[in-house]
């Protein structure tokens, strides 16, 4: 997360690193419904592992057959070299956190964090220590006699985390962990959540509808759709180089424009769309002629009342068709001449002098955009 | 979703928990009909069992089936037997509206009084179930008789001079079945309408629509499971009623079940009294089917 | 829902209450009166609770009802909470359609014929293998078994379906075996269902006639078959008496039920109390 990586901090660019979990070729149908269609994925040891998605994208149910709660109709999961197709979930090397965290309401915190210890039969003085150690850890050692249902929501999904921690596992699932907290206390947990990641150094896969919380936890992110992986990468890979129009608008927002390729050199494309002439400074192997798309980030236009001084690429004009202010950035809606509306965000970095802001309904304006801001999608 | 890795892992005993009360339903809850239903296609024979066999082993080794119908020709030509049934199926069609229209709007007040007030009168519906049905049935004997409450009340206050005769009546029939059975329609309705989003009522209102219109046009469209399920738990039992008829019709009411019970302790003619059980389950058998169709609904996981 | 309960509502729940509850009121008015005539009343006197207390014959019954009802409430809260894993938790196995069918058919079936039926069964049994040679407690038992079973699975299924499974995965998740989340999980989780269905069968027992009357034997009476035979020939001002002693014992048992809810309900509300405060 912080630093510049090392070839450690990225094993999945190491050739010869060997994955801790490979799926490879997994389906898995209910009835005619295919929840996961044929993916592949290798996860590293260490990794903070986010499957981001939609509702029905089918990332629970790769969570689940990860747990050994779900058979896959086809296909293989290998978790530290052995196979896992006959393995029942009480005997995988895994834990979860669930959704809801699924303490059990009739045992005390210390009993629901001792409870798999004890499956495992662990001598008692040891599972004591290793209560008193993880709860220590996510700062609950107050409360070992309470009931879960005397607790608050966080404390709860900080028991949930310790009960899974404490079996020590060498891969933790974590459906929606923080999807119950309210919004303050999520940003909080995140970063929580992955500092334990960092102290324990348990390989982490989280699954997650929440594309700000994938961004910030990951080591890397799997973005899902109808049941198949469509791009996977670190956060800045995912944001600023999708490859294709579902990733730039599932992941942040993105106007897309679709046009032809009407130059193709070695270090630059230049790709005619409805916007005007969109000039990219880095090459693409892409046919001549052939439909791409251009997506170009609302953050990344600059917007101006001022004419340009000459003609050329990657600039438009319009007119303000709508303005949402948010405090610390204003979203415009800019209409084109040709009726099309391009999205711009724009830091409030100065405070106006007077309560008018300095573009406002109607006022007509120029965007432009850096040869390095658009993205080039071909699908 | 869970289920193929509960079938594999739960392999070894789950077998034993389906066979145990599985066994004990096939062998006490089925069979017993087939048994049932292989006397009504018997013969009455002096003997005990007073009915003739169905199959026979002849000095040769031969096999015979004897299959009579004779008992359910005795049935359908016999007055008294299509006079019971038709007067059963018309007592329980009526008491089951009755408690519907009783019902309804006591299960609709129930949801529409406060927390504390709800729960009392959720209890209170529920109360007399724990109650001795027959004791309740006898507390109408009281009530009903010529001596009984009311009569006396209606006399003391100079409204009648003579007794009316109300216990061993079809009306009384009526009210003990309605008394007995209208716990049964509220549940389910009262169930149905709690379920209901509050703000439907609401967004009716809001589009203009007055209580009246809404109550025909929302609520009661979206009760009808209610409805149907409470329908069927009083029309079903009802039918079959013995100790209701029995204690309150005395002998002047027709009903199925009474005959039913006397047809087998007086009479002892089990074919036909086998041929009259399976008469009345035909007759239930279609909404025993709805009813067991919502209820498999409601209970599938 | 919305809204207040408007004047009709609140006029047909009163009309209805009374008419539940005034009967019984009035049963237990005349169990007080001295007269043997039930309606004509002569004054207050306790003689029909003396001669209840005094008859044989309703102590015996009260004895004979009580065990069939616990040993049935017992042995329907086992089967029946089988029966209910089964349906809930099996998924599909060969046969659940007729079983799930067996398992909903006892609650709709008209008494008369469950009665019927099981005494045919009986007598045909006896003749094949000759047990049951006597019919009376253990053919009254097994009958109220078969149809309470059904009735207890009912609260079981119930509860399973609103439990969820996300408990027992999570136990089996952290190591314990399917058997292990069975006893340490689902069954503690189950608890209060099963003794709400031990209560249903009990009642269920102690209240049936028509079933227990096919399939009695001579000498075995239940209390209801006790009741019914005196009170098919008139009103008995002993049975009044006997009826008042029943609704004071379920409201007894009411009243401590409501005060165990009460109290449960006290805790949980403590409970958010002390997490609530945590955050603050």
């Amino acid at each position: 997360m912080a630093g510049e990586p090392t070839a450690s901090d990225t094993p999945w660019l190491d050739k010869d690193a060997e994955p801790l979990i490979r799926i490879k070729g997994i389906t898995k149908k209910f009835g005619e419904f295919i929840a996961v269609n044929n993916v592949d994925l290798d996860i590293y040891q260490g990794e903070l592992f986010c499957l981001l998605g939609g509702s029905g994208c089918g990332k629970t149910t790769l969570l689940r057959m990860l747990a050994g709660f779900e058979t896959p109709s086809s296909g293989t999961i290998v978790i530290d070299g052995a196979d896992m197709s006959q393995v029942p979930p009480y005997e995988r090397p895994t834990n979860m956190m669930f959704q809801s965290y699924a303490l059990f309401p009739h045992m005390s915190v210390e009993k629901n964090v001792a409870f798999g210890l004890k499956q495992d039969k662990v001598p008692n003085d040891e599972i004591a220590d290793r209560v008193d150690d993880i709860l220590k850890l996510v700062e609950l050692q107050d409360f070992k006699a309470r009931k879960p249902q005397q607790l608050s929501g966080g404390q709860r999904q900080r028991v949930a985390l310790a009960r899974a921690l404490v079996k020590k596992p060498k891969v933790l699932l974590l459906d929606e962990p923080l999807a119950a907290l309210d919004k303050k206390l999520r940003e909080h947990t995140q970063f929580e959540l992955a500092n334990i990641q960092e102290q324990v150094g348990i390989t982490f896969v989280v699954v997650t509808h929440d594309q700000e919380e994938a961004m910030t936890l990951s080591s890397r992110i799997a973005v899902m759709d109808k049941g198949e992986f469509v791009q996977i990468g670190t956060p800045t890979e995912i944001y600023e180089f999708p490859e294709t129009r579902f990733v730039a608008d599932f992941i942040g927002s993105a106007n897309i424009f679709e046009g032809e390729i009407v130059e193709d050199g070695a270090d630059h494309v230049r790709v005619s769309t409805s916007l005007g002439e969109i000039y990219i400074d880095h090459g693409q192997s892409t046919k001549m002629g052939s439909r791409v798309w251009a997506a170009i980030r609302p953050e990344k236009i600059h917007l101006s009342k001022k004419a340009p001084t000459k003609s050329g690429p990657n600039q438009a004009a319009g007119k303000v068709d709508d303005i949402g202010y948010l405090g610390n950035s204003s979203i415009y809606k800019i209409r084109l001449d040709t009726g099309q509306i391009v999205d711009v965000t724009s830091p409030n970095q100065i405070r106006p002098k007077s309560r008018t802001h300095g573009i406002t309904w109607e006022d007509t304006v120029y965007l432009n955009w850096e040869p390095s801001s658009a993205m080039l999608l071909n699908k | 979703m869970f289920r193929q890795l509960a079938r594999r892992m739960q392999a070894g005993w789950r077998s034993i928990v389906v066979f145990i009360p599985y066994v004990w339903l096939l062998v006490f809850f089925l069979l017993p009909f087939f048994i049932v239903a292989k006397i009504s296609v018997a013969e009455l024979v002096i003997a005990s069992p007073p009915f003739s066999k169905m199959i026979e082993w002849t000095d040769s080794g031969a096999m015979t089936i004897r299959i009579v119908f004779d008992n359910f020709i005795y049935i359908f030509n016999d007055d008294l037997y299509s006079r019971t049934y038709i007067n059963s199926l018309k007592i329980s069609i009526i008491s089951t509206i009755f408690c519907l229209l009783i019902g309804y709007p006591m299960a609709y007040g129930i949801v529409r009084s406060g927390p504390v007030a709800k729960k009392l009168l959720l209890f209170a519906v529920i109360l007399p179930f724990w109650t001795s049905f027959l004791l309740r049935v006898y507390a109408w004997m009281g009530l009903l008789a010529d001596q009984g409450t009311i009569n006396n009340l209606l006399i003391w206050i100079g409204l009648i001079d003579e007794p009316i005769r109300m216990l061993y009546t079809e009306f009384a029939v009526y009210i003990g079945i309605v008394y007995t059975y209208l716990p049964f329609m509220i549940l389910p309705l009262y169930a149905n309408m709690e379920k209901l989003d509050g703000s439907l009522n609401e967004a009716a209102a809001d589009l203009g629509s007055r209580p009246t219109n809404t109550f025909f046009k929302v609520t009661l469209p979206l009760t009808t499971p209610g409805i149907v399920a409470g329908s069927l738990l009083v029309f079903i039992p009802a039918t079959g009623e013995y100790v209701i008829p029995d204690l309150l019709g005395g002998g002047n009411v027709l009903m199925i079940g009474r005959l039913l019970y006397n047809e087998f302790a007086a009479n002892t003619d089990w074919p036909v009294a086998s041929a009259v059980a399976i008469v009345l389950l035909i007759l239930l058998v279609l909404p025993m089917t709805i009813y067991q169709y919502y209820q498999g609904k409601a209970t599938e996981g | 829902m919305y809204g207040k309960r408007s004047r009709f509502l609140t006029i047909m729940l009163v009309v209805g209450m009374a008419f539940f509850y005034v009967p019984m009121i009035l049963l237990v008015i005349y169990s007080f009166n001295y007269s043997r005539i039930v309606p004509v009343w002569g004054g207050w006197s306790t003689r029909w609770y003396g001669v209840l207390f005094e008859s044989e014959e309703v102590w015996s019954a009260v004895g004979l009802s009580l065990e069939i009802a616990v040993l049935n409430a017992t042995f329907a809260t086992l089967l029946g909470t089988l029966a209910g894993l089964a349906m809930v938790r099996f998924g599909r196995f060969k046969g659940r359609t007729l079983f799930g069918g067996m398992l909903v058919a006892p609650l709709v079936m008209p008494e008369v014929i469950t009665g019927l039926s099981l005494l045919v069964m009986f007598i045909t049994l006896k003749q094949l293998v000759g047990w049951p040679a006597e019919r009376g407690f253990t053919t009254i038992t097994i009958a109220h078994i078969t149809f309470s079973l059904a009735y207890v699975a009912v609260i079981i299924q119930a509860r399973l379906t609103g439990m969820g499974q996300t408990l027992e995965e999570a136990a089996l998740d952290l190591g314990a075996k399917p058997f292990r989340v069975l006893t340490a999980i689902t069954i503690p989780r189950l608890a209060p269902g099963m003794v709400a269905g031990w209560l249903l069968a009990f009642t269920l027992s102690l209240d049936d006639l028509v079933i227990a009357s096919f399939v009695t034997g001579p000498g075995a009476n239940t209390l209801p078959i006790l009741i019914f035979s005196r009170i098919r020939l008139g009103l008995r001002p002993d049975i009044n008496a006997l009826a008042t002693i029943i609704i004071l014992f379920v409201a007894v048992c009411v009243a401590i039920a409501a005060l165990i809810m009460f109290q449960q309900q006290r805790r949980a509300m403590r409970d958010e109390q002390i997490a609530n405060r945590e955050v603050a």
